[in-house]
């Protein structure tokens, strides 16, 4: 698919938008792509629409970094770093090709390379925000470290809009792997397990590893000499790389099955946990999708007791039974006193994609 | 403008009797260890950047977390400041003490928890040095990634303060890339958990906010850190330059050809010189630059990698090239420049170490903007880059004994943080901004984006007990500062392009 890249900056209407939605005191539904509306809270409010605001506005690749307008495509941002032989390491999700930068950052979801890369918030490097105040102001900016100031920009990351409106990134991005194969292993879930623990004590150059359908999936990436040399210990059927963008995008068939979808972040090295439903082990285990019509409290215990959390990626309205469950895991009490005080500090009328994350947030 | 807190812009501070206070505190938390007699409060009145000091109203040395709660709480409801310490090493004056305030010494939380070799997790106390969790993990293959070079002594609660990076940043990342989990007391005494043994945490990511937070938002009690599996190759490759900005451009060449070198570092003449003198690593003194770049991994990796720098290098005009042949050859050529600050100390009175961060492709017009700026304030000036990350720390050679050198020096550096900022860079890249770079947050942010900083602290501390007058400048400080730097209306580097 070619792109054809446009770049325009209209900061100044959304700035404008924002300034008339404090003066009125309307809240507003922050949209890029509307690639992720199915997670979260629902947000009434009037939509605030990013993408005329969009095109990378600098990116050297000797620099390992790119600066791009909130509204500008993911695609188009993948399509330029690939021109140049780079990527962004930890792959983030389109949900149909439509979502954007700002969006990305903003719900902060990374693909399968996320436990060898990091997350997205780990690439962010700055950022411009409209702010509760419709103040356009820049945090962070286009240097690999920089600890002046509060680290606004990664705070943004993964703050679902709430905080305020992402017009701008810079992300580092780093140069693709030099070789990759990807294979796949028909083995029981805790072989795989298993393995993947000796392997990454053997250094391999693992960097995707999903367990589905009874056959581990593993993706390989480093220098000519790695990728071989693992490719020789570890054996198994080749397999497309395909296979990566469709469990990054809920493609594989694993996610046709008509029950909510539920992800559950776990600890590294976390064991076979008895889930009610099917199961698809991602990032080496520290991922899990789950389809199940079991009780957001049933799964919230045992995410919790596992060290972990657990999110549901189908949207309230779609469920029958347990319609009143919240998306998110709850936070703690004290912990949730202090997203209040921060939200009414930064956003104080409550302007910004009010309960997206939870209620009065 | 004085270095020490200045109620009339940095804001009024409540005044304590300081005998009301130790007798309080006694009673209410009964075994706390505190100092108040003035020899016993010496030893704390500075951190790593000495020139800075004030004798705290006393000194807390809690051995619980129990104890820093009911602490905090007294604090906060007494209205008294309270400045936090790790091991001290800090050096931007993050841990400066108030006069009137109680300086929090978190050293004797020096426990490591626990070492999961199979989550790759350690789970350590906020007074563990950085080294000491590497050291407890080596028997497992596994080390910590984030190696500042005061590693064998600055503690891993001050790294998390701080943001600590190292010459492994590149390819290994920040502090704040490498912690999953931490516990937290807020001022108000109020126990949270920032982020979680799993990869993310539900909720705003305040692990990543109160990382560099320069203990403003809370207290660490506890760290839970990722550890990185032991390469299993490492090679360092040694390469010489006639002319300063060739060396830069390889930066650039290797980059671009897609290799992330585990570290890639640069000195100037001056830099090599003092480091030859001091450690005899080797280095080619004559050279106008060297370039120190190392690559790690599996061995068929780092030989690929090896061949490619070395091509790339040699088609940038590098003079000379060296691939240590040995491990002790390897550690002797780190070791030049890891001592780097140390052996520019031998060759100069004094010392003022930078921490400045630019776009790498800048690095040019930078380093002639220190050369102009060293010949005008007459102070010498020796450059020590992680070129890899764009990181600068410029050392300015000085005397300070001799009339006036100390304020000149001060000034220059303040000047080299203004001419990053001018170029799209950051006053500190590692360091933090502390006391020593308050004033330069002004060129960095506008009054507007300071506000933001001071409404986001004032939801977690809204009375500014944590360190205050650390980090963020109030609006005040910079309308004082700007109407002394601002002349004739003309901004510094006015050539130059605001971003």
């Amino acid at each position: 698919m070619r792109i054809e890249p446009v770049s325009m900056d209209d900061s100044e209407r959304l700035v404008a938008e924002v300034s008339q939605a404090l003066a009125s005191g309307t809240p507003l539904a922050i949209r890029g792509g509307n690639s992720k509306a199915f997670l979260g809270r629902a947000v009434q409010g009037v939509v605030l629409d990013t993408r005329s605001h969009r095109g990378v506005v600098s990116y050297d690749p000797t620099e390992l970094v790119i600066t791009a307008r909130a509204g500008t495509p993911l695609a188009e941002l993948n399509a330029t770093l690939d021109a140049a032989g780079q990527m962004l390491p930890c792959e983030p999700p389109a949900f149909g090709g439509a979502a954007t930068v700002g969006g990305m950052v903003a719900a902060g979801l990374a693909g399968p390379r996320r436990p060898w890369s990091g997350s997205v918030r780990d690439f962010v490097l700055g950022c411009r925000v409209i702010t509760g105040h419709a103040k356009h102001l820049r945090f962070g900016g286009e240097v690999m470290k920089n600890v002046a100031g509060y680290d606004v920009s990664r705070l943004l990351a993964g703050s679902f809009g709430c905080l305020g409106v992402i017009t701008e990134v810079s992300l580092k991005v780093l140069p693709k792997p030099r070789a990759t194969t990807c294979l796949s292993l028909e083995l029981d879930a805790g072989e795989a397990l298993r393995e993947l623990s000796a392997w990454r004590r053997a250094v391999l150059p693992v960097s995707a590893a999903c367990y589905v359908d009874g056959r581990l999936h593993v993706r390989l990436e480093g220098g000519a000499g790695s990728v071989a040399s693992a490719l020789d210990r570890i054996g198994g059927k080749q397999l497309e790389p395909g296979f990566w963008d469709d469990l990054r995008e809920h493609r594989l068939g694993f996610f046709d099955d008509p029950r909510p979808l539920w992800r559950l972040s776990l600890p590294n090295a976390s064991p076979l946990l008895d889930l009610p439903g099917d199961t698809l082990l991602d990032w080496g285990g520290a991922q899990r999708w789950l389809k199940s019509d079991a009780p957001a409290a049933t799964l919230r215990r045992i995410a919790h007791a596992a060290g972990g959390h657990a999110t549901c990626f189908t949207p309230n309205a779609d469920r029958d039974v347990d319609a009143d469950a919240e998306p998110f895991t709850p936070l703690a009490p004290a912990l949730l006193r202090f997203h209040r005080q921060l939200k009414q500090k930064l956003d104080p009328r409550g302007l910004f994609n009010p309960g997206r994350l939870y209620a009065g947030l | 403008m004085s270095y020490l807190y200045d109620e009339t812009i940095d804001g009024p501070l409540a005044t304590h009797d300081q005998a009301n206070v130790v007798a309080q505190l006694q009673a209410l938390i009964p075994g706390l260890q505190l100092l108040h007699e003035q020899e016993d409060l010496r030893p704390f009145e500075c951190d790593g950047l000495a020139a800075y000091r004030a004798t705290p109203l006393l000194v807390a040395l809690p051995d619980t977390v129990d104890q820093v709660e009911s602490l905090l709480k007294y604090a906060n409801a007494q209205k008294i400041p309270v400045v936090a310490r790790g091991a001290g090493t800090g050096l931007s004056g993050g841990a400066l003490p108030l006069d009137k305030g109680i300086l929090l010494v978190m050293a004797r939380f020096n426990r490591i928890l626990d070492v999961d070799p199979e989550a790759c997790t350690a789970r350590v106390q906020p007074g563990v040095r950085n080294l000491a969790i590497s050291q407890a993990a080596a028997p497992h293959g596994l080390y910590y990634a984030p190696d500042p070079s005061s590693q064998i002594a600055c503690s891993i609660g001050g790294n998390v303060a701080e943001n600590a990076g190292g010459v492994h940043c590149l390819k290994y990342g920040l502090t704040v890339n490498n912690i999953l989990k931490l516990e937290i007391l807020t001022i108000d005494g109020e126990r949270i958990t920032l982020g979680s043994e799993a990869l993310d945490a539900p909720g705003f990511d305040y692990l990543a906010l109160f990382t560099g937070s320069e203990g403003m938002l809370g207290i660490v009690t506890e760290v839970t850190v990722k550890l990185l599996t032991r390469p299993p190759s490492a090679k360092v490759l040694l390469a010489s330059f006639d002319d300063i900005e060739q060396a830069g451009a390889a930066v650039a060449r290797i980059i671009g050809a897609g290799v992330i070198p585990g570290g890639l570092e640069m000195m100037d003449n001056l830099a090599i010189r003092a480091a030859e003198d001091f450690i005899h690593a080797g280095y080619p003194v004559d050279a106008a630059a060297i370039l120190l770049c190392e690559v790690d991994g599996v061995e068929s990796d780092v030989q690929e990698d090896l061949a490619c720098v070395e091509a790339l290098l040699r088609a940038a005009g590098a003079t000379d090239i060296r691939v240590a042949k040995d491990e002790a050859e390897r550690l002797r050529l780190w070791a030049g420049r890891k001592n780097a600050f140390p052996a520019v100390g031998r060759i100069s009175p004094d010392y003022y170490c930078m921490d400045g961060t630019i776009p790498r492709r800048e690095l040019p017009r930078v380093l002639k903007g220190i050369e102009a700026l060293s010949n005008e304030y007459g102070l010498k000036v020796a450059n020590v880059f992680h070129a890899g990350d764009g990181n600068m720390h410029p050392l300015i050679l000085f005397d300070a004994n001799a009339p006036g050198e100390t304020g000149r020096a001060e000034a220059l550096g303040a000047r080299i943080l203004e001419l990053c900022v001018a170029v799209g860079g950051s006053i500190t890249g590692e360091h933090g901004v502390g006391r020593e770079k308050i004033n330069q947050m002004c060129a960095q942010f506008n009054s507007d984006e300071l506000t933001f900083f001071h409404a986001l602290k004032a939801a977690f501390d809204p009375n500014g007990l944590l360190n205050p007058g650390k980090n963020v400048p109030t609006l005040h400080r910079c309308a004082e500062f700007g109407s002394m730097h601002v002349h004739h209306g003309a901004l510094p580097f006015p050539e130059l392009e605001r971003f």
